[in-house]
Parts: C-alpha cells; sequence; structure tokens
C-alpha cells in the first residue's frame, strides 16, 4: 500500500478526509465512524421522543383521578414510548458503539459492507417517521401495547403503519448484523485471533447472530397481523379458526431473544470498561464469552414465560420455568466475574467506571426479580403488574441504558478529541441513579400490592408510591438533559484536548489511534501485540 | 383432591428460614386488598394463595442473601483496592475453584426454588373434584359471569354483567372535579375497585372457573384468589380457588384490554355457604318467574343482589381447550 502512514497524519495526496458538503458527508457516507455518529445521534434524538412519552404516563401517573390526557390517548403513549425506546432507542445505540469502535477495535479499515452500513442507518429516520406521524393522523397512533396482541391490535387504526415501520427497522437490523458478522469473521487484523477480541466485539458478534435468527420472526407475526386485518386471514381469529395465542408464541419467541438483543452488547460494553478502571485484566474471560453465548442459547427456548398466565398446559409451565431459571446461571457467572476482576484492582472512579459500577448492582436488582418472575406460580400474581415494570425498567434503563451511557462517556474523547467535562458528567451520574432508583424501586411495591399495568388511573391506595415514583421519573428524565449538554460540551467548546490513550488502564487497539480518531483508521493492518490486547494475554 | 399430592412442608418451612430477613423488612401479613403503603404481596385468603405468597418470600429471601453478599464484596472491593488509597492492581484473572464454586451454588439454590415452584403449579393445575363452576366471560370492558353448576346441580339462567360502579366512573372521567379519596363503601376507598353486582361466591367450596373472553383478550385477576388467568375468545381456561375467608375480594383486568382496562374491576363477595345458598336460589327464582302467578311475592331477605338480569347471551366460543 502507497499510504501505509498517512492514517494519522493528513497530508497532500488522494488520501482524503471527510467530505465538506453537509449532504455528501453524512446522507453519502460509507465511512463506519460517520454512519456510527448518525446512529448514536438518532438514539439520542429517540431517546428523548421516547422519554418525553414517559413523562407524560407519569404525569398522568401522579395522583388518582383523570387530570391530562384520555385513556385511550394513555394507551398510545405507553405503546409507541416501549416501540420508540427499543427499536428507536437502545438497539440504533448498540449499533452505533459497534459501527464505531468494532473496525477499531479489531483493526479493520471500515466495515465489512459500507454501503449496506449507509442504507440500513438510513433506513431508520423513515420507520420512525411512518410510526411517530400515526399520532398525528385522525385514527391515533397505535394503542394495543408495543406486544401487539390481537384481537386488540387488530382494533386500531394505524395497523399499516405500524406493521410497515416494524418491517422497515427489521430489515435495517438485519442488514446491520449481516454487515457486523460479515466485518467481525473476516477483517480482523492478522493475529487478532477470535479469543483475543475484546468482549464488546464477542457480544456483538453473538447479538448479531439472534438478529438474524429473530428479526424475520417478527416480521412474519407482523404480517399475519396485517393480512387479518386488511386481506380477511384468520391466523389469529378464534371465529376463523385461528388462534390468539398463536401470536403471543410467535412475538416471544423473537421478543425473547430480543431482550438479549438489548442487553448482550451491554455486558460487553461493561466487560470493557470495568478492567480499564480496575487497571486489571477482565476475569475468567473465555468463562465471559461462553456466558454470553449460553445465555444467546437459553435465549431461544425460554419465550413463554411471558405467557403462564394464558393457560399453559402444566408440561410447558414447567418446562419454561426451568428453562428460564437456568439463565441465572451464567448471568451470575458474569456477575461474580466483574465483581473479581475489581477485586485487587487499583480503582478509580471517573464517569464510564461510575455507570459501570452502577450497571452492575442494578442490572442485578433487575435480574433478582427476573428470577422471581420465573417462578410460575408466583408469577401467576406477578403477572402484567408493575411488578413487571420495575423489573424490565431495571434491566432496559439501568442495564442497556447505562451501559451505553457509560460506553458514551469511555469513547466520547476517541471520537472527539476532546475531553468531556468530569465535574459535569458525575452530577449527571449522581443524578441519574438516584432519580433512577427513585422512579423505579417504588414499582416493585405497586406491582406486588396488586397494581396491574397499562392502566391510566387507579385506587388511592397506589398513590403514594405512585407520586413518589413520577418525582424520581421527572428528575431522572431532567437529568438526562446534563447528558445531552455534557455531550454537546465536548463535542464543540472543550478545550482539553484528550490523549491518545484516553484513560491510564485502556488496553486495546482503539487506543493505539490518535485522538479524535482520524476519518480512515487501520488501512494498513495494525502489528498485534498481545500486550497491548486487553485480553490478548491470558491464558484462561 | 383440593390440595392436590405435593406438598414439600418440611424444606418449605426450612427455607421461610431464610426468607426471615425479608419479612421481617416488609413487615407482616398484608391485607387481601391493597392497602396504602403495602410493600409485600398478599398472602391472600384462598386455599391455593399462600403458594404464591410463600414462593415470593422465598425467593425475595435468597435474592437478598444473595445481594448482601455481592454487593458487599462489590463495596469492599471499591474501598479497598481504590488507586487513591495506593492499591496496586493484581495480575490474576482466573481462579477456577471459585468458578466452579460460583458455578454450582446457583444451580443448588435454583434445584430448591424449582422444586417448591413445581409443587405449587401442580396443585394450581389440578382442577378436578369442584363443588361449583362458574364461567367468566371477559368484554370491552365488563365482565360476565353466569353460573354453571353448584354441588353437582346444573343452574339455569343464573347470570349477569358486572362492570364498574357509578360512581367511581364518573369520579374517573377527565377532569371530573370528583376526588377519588371520597369513593368509599363504608371505610374502605373502593374507587376502580367496586362494581355494580359483584360475583357471590361460597366459602370452603372447590370452585372451577371457566374463563374465556367476547372480544379481546381480558385477564382476570383477584390478587386474594392468588392467580390470574387469561380470558381469551374462542379458547376456554379453567382454574380453581377454595376460598376461606368470607369477605368482599378486589381485582382488576390484568391484560392491556383497550381504552378502559384499567376500568373494568372485578369484585368476589364470598359468603358462608348458607348464605349462598339461600343467595342463589333466590336468583334462579327471580330467573324463572312463576307462571301466571301475579301476586307472588319476591323472596324477602334483602340481599345486596339487585334483580339479575337473565340474558343467556353466549360468548363466542368456537373451540376450546384448557389449561
Amino acid at each position: 500500500m502507497a499510504h501505509a502512514a498517512t492514517h494519522d497524519h493528513h497530508d497532500h495526496d488522494d488520501h482524503h478526509g471527510a467530505p465538506k458538503n453537509f449532504f455528501v458527508r453524512w446522507c453519502m457516507s460509507t465511512n463506519h465512524k460517520d454512519i456510527g455518529t448518525l446512529y448514536l445521534v438518532f438514539s439520542l434524538l429517540m431517546f428523548f421522543i421516547g422519554g418525553s412519552f414517559a413523562m407524560v404516563i407519569r404525569a398522568e401517573l401522579f395522583k388518582p383521578g383523570m387530570q391530562l390526557v384520555q385513556p385511550y390517548f394513555f394507551n398510545e403513549m405507553t405503546t409507541m414510548h416501549a416501540l420508540v425506546m427499543i427499536f428507536g432507542a437502545v438497539m440504533p445505540a448498540f449499533v452505533g458503539l459497534g459501527n464505531w469502535m468494532i473496525p477499531l477495535m479489531i483493526g479493520a479499515p471500515d466495515m465489512a459492507l459500507p454501503r449496506m452500513n449507509n442504507l440500513s442507518f438510513w433506513i431508520l429516520p423513515f420507520a420512525f417517521s411512518l410510526l411517530l406521524s400515526t399520532l398525528f393522523l385522525p385514527g391515533g397512533g397505535p394503542a394495543g401495547g408495543w406486544t401487539m396482541y390481537p384481537p386488540l391490535s387488530l382494533q386500531g387504526d394505524s395497523v399499516a403503519y405500524l406493521v410497515f415501520a416494524v418491517h422497515l427497522m427489521g430489515i435495517s437490523s438485519i442488514m446491520g448484523a449481516i454487515n457486523i458478522i460479515a466485518t467481525i469473521l473476516n477483517m480482523r487484523a492478522p493475529g487478532m485471533d477470535l479469543l483475543k477480541m475484546p468482549v464488546f466485539v464477542w457480544s456483538w458478534l453473538i447479538t448479531a447472530f439472534l438478529l438474524i435468527a429473530v428479526m424475520p420472526v417478527l416480521a412474519g407475526a407482523v404480517t399475519m397481523l396485517l393480512t387479518d386485518k386488511y386481506f380477511g386471514t384468520s391466523f389469529f381469529n378464534a371465529a376463523g379458526g385461528g388462534d390468539p395465542v398463536l401470536f403471543q408464541h410467535i412475538f416471544w419467541f423473537f421478543g425473547h431473544p430480543e431482550v438479549y438483543i438489548m442487553i448482550l452488547p451491554a455486558f460487553g460494553l461493561v466487560s470493557e470498561i470495568i478492567p480499564t478502571f480496575a487497571r486489571k485484566p477482565i476475569f475468567g474471560y473465555k468463562a465471559m464469552v461462553f456466558a454470553i453465548a449460553s445465555i444467546a442459547f437459553l435465549s431461544f427456548i425460554v419465550w413463554a414465560h411471558h405467557m403462564f398466565a394464558v393457560g399453559l398446559p402444566l408440561g410447558g409451565e414447567i418446562f419454561f420455568m426451568y428453562a428460564t431459571m437456568l439463565i441465572a446461571v451464567p448471568t451470575g457467572v458474569k456477575v461474580f466475574n466483574w465483581v473479581s476482576t475489581m477485586w485487587g484492582g487499583s480503582m478509580t472512579f471517573e464517569t464510564p467506571m461510575l455507570f459501570a459500577i452502577a450497571f452492575v448492582i442494578l442490572f442485578t436488582i433487575g435480574g433478582f426479580s427476573g428470577l422471581m418472575l420465573a417462578l410460575a406460580p408466583a408469577d401467576f400474581q406477578y403477572h402484567d403488574t408493575y411488578f413487571v415494570v420495575a423489573h424490565f425498567h431495571y434491566v432496559l434503563v439501568t442495564g442497556a441504558i447505562f451501559a451505553i451511557i457509560a460506553g458514551t462517556y469511555y469513547w466520547l474523547p476517541k471520537w472527539t478529541g476532546h475531553m468531556y467535562s468530569e465535574t459535569w458528567g458525575k452530577i449527571h451520574f449522581w443524578n441519574s441513579v438516584i432519580w433512577v432508583n427513585v422512579l423505579f424501586f417504588p414499582q416493585h411495591f405497586l406491582g406486588l400490592a396488586g397494581m396491574p399495568r397499562r392502566i391510566p388511573d387507579y385506587n388511592v391506595a397506589f398513590a403514594n408510591f405512585n407520586m413518589i415514583s413520577s418525582i424520581g421519573g421527572f428528575l431522572f428524565g431532567a437529568s438526562q438533559l446534563i447528558f445531552l449538554g455534557v455531550i454537546v460540551h465536548a463535542v464543540w467548546f472543550s478545550k482539553k484536548k484528550a490523549p491518545d490513550r484516553v484513560w491510564e488502564g485502556a488496553k486495546g487497539l482503539e487506543w493505539t489511534l490518535p485522538s479524535p480518531a482520524p476519518y480512515h483508521t487501520f488501512d494498513v493492518p495494525p502489528v498485534i501485540h498481545d500486550d497491548e490486547l486487553a485480553h490478548g494475554h491470558v491464558e484462561d | 383432591m383440593t390440595s392436590g399430592g405435593i406438598r414439600p412442608g418440611t424444606i418449605k418451612r426450612a427455607a421461610a428460614a431464610s426468607a426471615l430477613f425479608a419479612l421481617t423488612l416488609f413487615g407482616g401479613v398484608a391485607m387481601a386488598n391493597p392497602q396504602p403503603g403495602q410493600l409485600n404481596m398478599t398472602r391472600g385468603a384462598s386455599e391455593w394463595s399462600p403458594e404464591a405468597y410463600f414462593l415470593n418470600n422465598v425467593a425475595l429471601g435468597v435474592c437478598v442473601v444473595i445481594g448482601i453478599l455481592v454487593f458487599g464484596a462489590m463495596f469492599i472491593a471499591m474501598f479497598r483496592f481504590r488507586k487513591s488509597r495506593g492499591a496496586v492492581a493484581e495480575k490474576w484473572s482466573h481462579n477456577t475453584t471459585l468458578e466452579v464454586i460460583w458455578t454450582t451454588i446457583p444451580v443448588i439454590i435454583l434445584i430448591v426454588l424449582a422444586y417448591l415452584a413445581t409443587g405449587g403449579l401442580r396443585t394450581f393445575a389440578d382442577t378436578t373434584g369442584s363443588q361449583m363452576t362458574v364461567k367468566v366471560t371477559g368484554y370491552q370492558w365488563k365482565w360476565r359471569y353466569d353460573y354453571v353448576e353448584y354441588q353437582g346441580k346444573a343452574i339455569d339462567k343464573v347470570g349477569f354483567m358486572s362492570k364498574l360502579d357509578r360512581e367511581s366512573d364518573e369520579t374517573r372521567q377527565l377532569n371530573s372535579g370528583l376526588d377519588p379519596h371520597n369513593v368509599k363503601v363504608g371505610d374502605e376507598n373502593t374507587y376502580l375497585l367496586n362494581v355494580d353486582k359483584p360475583l357471590v361466591v361460597p366459602v370452603g367450596t372447590k370452585i372451577r372457573f371457566v374463563i374465556t373472553a367476547g372480544d379481546v383478550i381480558h385477564s382476570w385477576w383477584v390478587p386474594a384468589l392468588g392467580w390470574k388467568m387469561d380470558a381469551i375468545p374462542g379458547i376456554v381456561n379453567a382454574a380453581w380457588t377454595n376460598i376461606i375467608e368470607p369477605g368482599t375480594y378486589r381485582g382488576q383486568c390484568a391484560e392491556l384490554c383497550g381504552q378502559d382496562h384499567g376500568f373494568m374491576p372485578i369484585v368476589v363477595q364470598a359468603l358462608p355457604k348458607a348464605e349462598f345458598e339461600k343467595w342463589l336460589a333466590q336468583q334462579q327464582a327471580a330467573a324463572t318467574p312463576p307462571p301466571a302467578q301475579p301476586a307472588a311475592p319476591a323472596p324477602a331477605p334483602a340481599s345486596t343482589a339487585a334483580a339479575p338480569k337473565t340474558a343467556a347471551v353466549d360468548a363466542p366460543v368456537s373451540q376450546g381447550h384448557q389449561g
């Protein structure tokens, strides 16, 4: 190659930097860093849109009685909050982090399929325009829950919009997943063996296989909804010989792996961040990888634990209960390994580390309530109550989203070349971690006391904890504006230059690059020194 | 047959000890209906409901103990191994013995939990030997109850709709200006938890519910009975209860069913057997008025039940399988 050394000093020749034209750069980009940025910005936008729906929900639930919205609109809010947060905020954020970091972590010049990368991102704005536009249409938005159970979901007027939006999101996810698999399997620098890859890359490789396996299942399920609604089929219509429960089986065959699609990359992120700030290699690297793989496998055989109350036969209840409980074993291994990584380290507590530690503790609390939910006889009480709401917000907000925030703080200096404000990062952290618990912890009590989920109003017995929860919700929502401020400051205003190796204990190829990472990196594959890698020199 | 085969009492009691911390933390036995500030699941008022309650407490206790150990270790690590205290990072990253231990111990705990839970599932699934059958049908947004059979005798034409009481309904309108705190029956606030006509059942009777729906999926849930069961159009699910204490038990629909999902409560009034039988006789008499007897006096005892509707509309059940 003629330009062996050009990647870290922009010089004269055809080795171009970013295009100057805004439209050309951002809309026609095939550069993994620009597309990664697009994904992350899109995800942040969706995070605030989905968050604003949550604010409507918490405001209506602030006290008993209907004060703000009609019940149907409330249902639109719960439905759209979930769809936007899952498909618009969490999933694109992980794809964005993967796009940015996977090539840098494995020494590849770009993603394997750059044009498809562009397409898979640019589908998303259209998908969400379609979905969000329903709120402004006469028929209103989807209001049957993000789970779209028929026959209820078929009563809505926006079925077609919802189905086509989900199709588009699915196509985008599948293309993204293909791209990630192709990149990881084909474009690793020589010497970057599979079992030397960072855990984050491993987690994404496994997640991508999950995506390819289950997104078509979701597409099939929603297509059947579409034909039931508009073309006279009866897949889920009992009067026509169909079965409403069939939809739930198909949906959750997608839905449970989907849950892990949203948490496995978070495991990967935390497994990068904790060793860095503990200045000690991750404990049990191979066990971590195998745990992720076994969780991914188990995710395919536990779907009906979402359906313990539909009237499954006894044998079915027992099988799905046992299989679900098994997940606690690999998940426990991961938590123990993170704690062991910290044990005997030399820890500092910068913002990414704070969010990663909060992740381990609060995700584990979500895991505990998950174990309780797995016990079918107890689930007959928990099912469809606020206990479930508390559970999945602990694993998704303080799990997935805390990990995404941690990853953002961790790599922001590498992306921008500037240090973010550590003070404001810590203010963001402490506000987030306090208010998120004020928000979600009382919801355990509400569920145990008997408050169903997805209701816009409630008996006065539930009033005190709902008010506490709402206050926590408003303040947690407001705290995220600090996050926005920290990012804006780091990108455009921060004067403090970031060094190449941003964190003292950071290992891995991305830290051998300049900060900010140049537009093109690893045009020539790097020479891998095992002791440079976070996990390159482990023997276990 | 009411209690089923497996009742691992001794193991349960042993496991209960580990849940003691949780119990003291969460204080006392909860009431049957939701209480302000209630922290834990209700013990319930039926024969089976303590199964769910007990399992909940045991699992909670296990989680609290593991949580204390894991988070305790984390906090010790965070204080002992700080760079600012001069800690130097060690190099090890593997320990087979430890890893085997913390894989095995959770497996053992899970086996115990699974054993306890399986017992509860088996007793729940056994709907045989019932002494009464009630058909429950969910509609947007009310419930219909049809009394099918009692003590082996078929019951004809006793059935009625049960929907949100008028006071709650007026109060819950957007900006009604009415205070939910004022919706009361006696001292109990019944906002959104009261109906015009409750389901009346006897105590000390194994009641089999057959549950279905007429339009979309609903879920019939009274926490005091210990379970919920989805009401699904085209499918008939079965569940049972045997209520021990007479009383009024309140619940709600637990599956999103449209705009008024939050406004279709369930009230079960459990009466002593003799009172129930009197009530049932009244309902039957009212349902089949004696032909051409103009002055037939209605049975006198003032029950809470209003004149029943005798609609015999059947839910559109086209197929069925039981859970």
